[in-house]
């Protein structure tokens, strides 16, 4: 039971960024029609523009105080910016003119940035796991019969306060309504006077954001990274949002929550190196068994 | 002399590509073949030869993969899946791992076989999905194979794989250490894929496949059998990596499962993207380009970097960079690559409002 419980608590912390990441592929999907593949390494980049931030401020070891807020703020909002327009540039200058181009050109033309992007961070900080900083502290707290680190409590808040940000856009904005608009049917949406290119270009900005948020809590809460890090944490993300039901924000999350949790339970009860083919398998499975997955609505394909 | 013989198929290529009728193509892929036939004869040392063959089979594996994105239409990002396949299955077989030494010729086509069973496997259920699910679905399984090889330790040999395969015989003379026989053996399955392929290309199944990739609606509706088309296209994409896999590993004498990572699978798509999908010698010319640009280009120039000009570059590290590069470019502005192929030319270039 404790062990469980452990597991759970290991599974909603990392199930937290799978989300986070999750969201960035559901609503450029949504929106764009794009499985935007080069999205992990948004996010891995995420993490290495923290890195680089802490590096920059000469911080190297646990922060306290206002130097906790202030400092890991800087890197915080740094990373997510800097995400927010890579995906934003990603867009103009390589998505942007494929839109009306047969469907795996632009899915083609991702796999290429995904490559780029990779390899610019390899170029970067080379191809070994790079630490980082361990700047939280990390007092555990005993709940009855099970115990949470700082971290994951931090993890999970940020996670959860993003997407309540994000619902908010959504659904109460102008720009959320244009958003939602353009998902629906983006010609009409455009004929009512909704600028499709900026909206679309927001969408990818917003997704840069939370992967750029991703990324500073995946830096902070696993304390090292590497190069191809986005690449199958982007696998699992996009797993996650199509589980939820590709398109729908809430099914993301949801979706991620759940990818963390089966990921966790995969590595405790049938080893580590299982945990990759446990959920790619789940991906075969539901987009053969539900491809709609578990919020997401049927939609026939486009003639 | 690799950049001789890359040149020269390259040049042959595009004359094909480019004349008319059937006769001359033939009489040019003749003079082709007797070429690259006698051209290791005309010196050149072991390693290019090696590398030679390492080319040679990455035009197999783009020969291949070109059934499925180019004629089918159906994005496979799992390629190398079907390759480590075919690869383990020559390993497991042939190499005291087990003590079994079954002929390298018999695995050759049990593992094209194994390999198509397993497109059939993957590709019965989720073949209904429309391309961008199916292009995950088959990245997935490309994920999925080699962690099960490396994973499997007791059968595979784990991370560290499988050493000391058998060395094939000929009529009971081996291949020895020399490359040789491998550039001959790679030579007669290059052909045997050009003839294979070019004939379903022209196939009723191939027509059916290009009818699919161009509206599968309208296919459908014009009686073609679309799963399975579809499906008969990824099992015979599979057969042809399962089989370079065999050449590939009883080569290397080794397997190991770092050795069929996703890169392999978008290596192979970039050479068709680049050389032109759905057009034989257009696909040709992007594995050369490509294979040479890989095996020979990018270790070459680190050297020069670091000899000539003492600078220390890594430019092989930069290859995924490059191989991004030309994705990107070429989708912005050649989509149907260096030779493109008639009618894949004219999807890419619909009018916007045709297709949605």
């Amino acid at each position: 039971m404790h062990e469980f419980l452990a597991q759970l608590v290991n599974g909603i912390s990392l199930g937290g960024i799978y989300a986070l990441i999750a969201i960035g592929y559901t609503m450029v999907y949504g929106i764009a029609e794009l499985i935007n593949f080069a999205h992990g390494d948004v996010y891995t980049l995420g993490t290495f523009v923290a890195l680089a931030i802490f590096g920059a401020l000469g911080i190297s070891g646990e922060l306290h105080g206002i130097a906790l807020v202030v400092d890991s703020g800087l890197a915080l909002i740094g990373a997510a910016v800097c995400c927010g327009l890579i995906g934003m540039a990603m867009e103009r200058l390589a998505y942007r003119r494929l839109r009306n181009a047969p469907r795996l050109a632009p899915l083609i033309t991702a796999i290429g940035v995904s490559f780029i992007l990779q390899n610019l961070m390899q170029l970067w900080k080379g191809s070994a796991p790079i630490p980082f900083p361990a700047v939280l502290p990390n007092p555990r707290f005993d709940l009855g019969p099970v115990s949470i680190t700082a971290q994951q409590i931090a993890v999970v808040a940020l996670a959860v306060a993003a997407m309540f940000a994000l619902q908010i856009v959504v659904t109460r904005t102008r720009t959320g309504a244009a958003m939602r608009a353009v998902a629906q049917d983006r010609q009409a949406a455009s004929l009512m006077g909704v600028d499709v290119d900026r909206t679309i270009a927001i969408t990818f900005l917003i997704a840069g954001l939370l992967a750029g948020v991703g990324g500073f809590v995946s830096g902070v809460y696993y304390q090292s990274t590497w190069f191809l890090n986005g690449f199958s944490a982007g696998l699992k993300a996009f797993t996650a949002a199509v589980l939820g039901g590709i398109g729908n924000i809430a099914g993301a999350m949801l979706g991620g929550f759940l990818i963390g949790i089966i990921e966790s339970f995969a590595t405790w009860l049938i080893g580590g190196q299982w945990s990759n083919v446990t959920v790619f398998a789940i991906l075969i499975l539901v987009l053969v068994l539900k491809p709609s997955g578990l919020l997401g609505e049927r939609v026939p394909e486009k003639v | 002399m690799v950049y001789a013989i890359a040149a020269i198929v390259i040049a042959f290529a595009v004359a094909i590509d480019r004349v008319r009728t059937k006769r001359t193509k033939l009489l040019l892929l003749a003079g082709l073949a007797v070429l690259l036939a006698v051209a290791p004869r005309l010196g050149g040392s072991d390693a290019s030869v090696n590398a030679l063959v390492d080319i040679g089979i990455y035009v197999v594996l783009a020969l291949g993969l070109n059934v499925v994105v180019g004629f089918a239409g159906l994005l496979d990002l799992g390629y190398a899946a079907f390759f480590a396949i075919g690869a383990y299955t020559y390993a497991m077989l042939a190499s005291p791992q087990f003590g079994l030494h079954l002929p390298f010729w018999v695995l050759l086509f049990l593992a094209a076989a194994l390999a198509s069973l397993c497109g059939i496997v993957l590709g019965a259920p989720t073949l209904r999905l429309r391309g961008d699910y199916l292009a995950i679905v088959t990245l997935g399984f490309g994920e999925i194979v080699p962690q099960v090889f490396q994973n499997l330790t007791k059968y595979t040999g784990g991370p560290n794989g499988i050493g000391a395969l058998d060395v094939p015989t000929f009529f009971g003379i081996p291949f020895g250490q020399s490359a040789l026989p491998y550039y001959y053996v790679t030579l007669a399955a290059i052909a045997l894929t050009l003839l294979l392929t070019n004939n379903l290309r022209a196939s009723r199944l191939g027509r059916a496949w290009m009818a699919i990739r161009e509206d599968q609606l309208a296919a459908a509706h014009a009686g073609i059998d679309t799963t399975r088309s579809k499906l008969a296209a990824f099992a015979l994409g599979a057969s042809f990596s399962g089989f370079a896999g065999v050449i590939f590993a009883a080569k290397l004498s080794l397997v190991s499962p770092d050795l069929f990572q996703f890169q392999v699978s978008v290596l192979v798509v970039s050479m068709l993207v680049l050389g032109g999908m759905g057009n034989i010698p257009g696909v040709v010319v992007g594995a050369v380009l490509l294979g040479l640009l890989n095996g020979t280009v990018l270790p070459q120039l680190d050297t020069i970097a670091t000899d000539v000009l003492h600078v220390h570059a890594d430019l092989t590290q930069a290859s995924f960079l490059i191989y991004g590069v030309i994705l990107v470019g070429l989708m912005l502005f050649r989509p149907e690559g260096l030779l493109p192929d008639r009618e894949r030319r004219a999807e890419m270039h619909a009018a916007p409002n045709e297709v949605v």
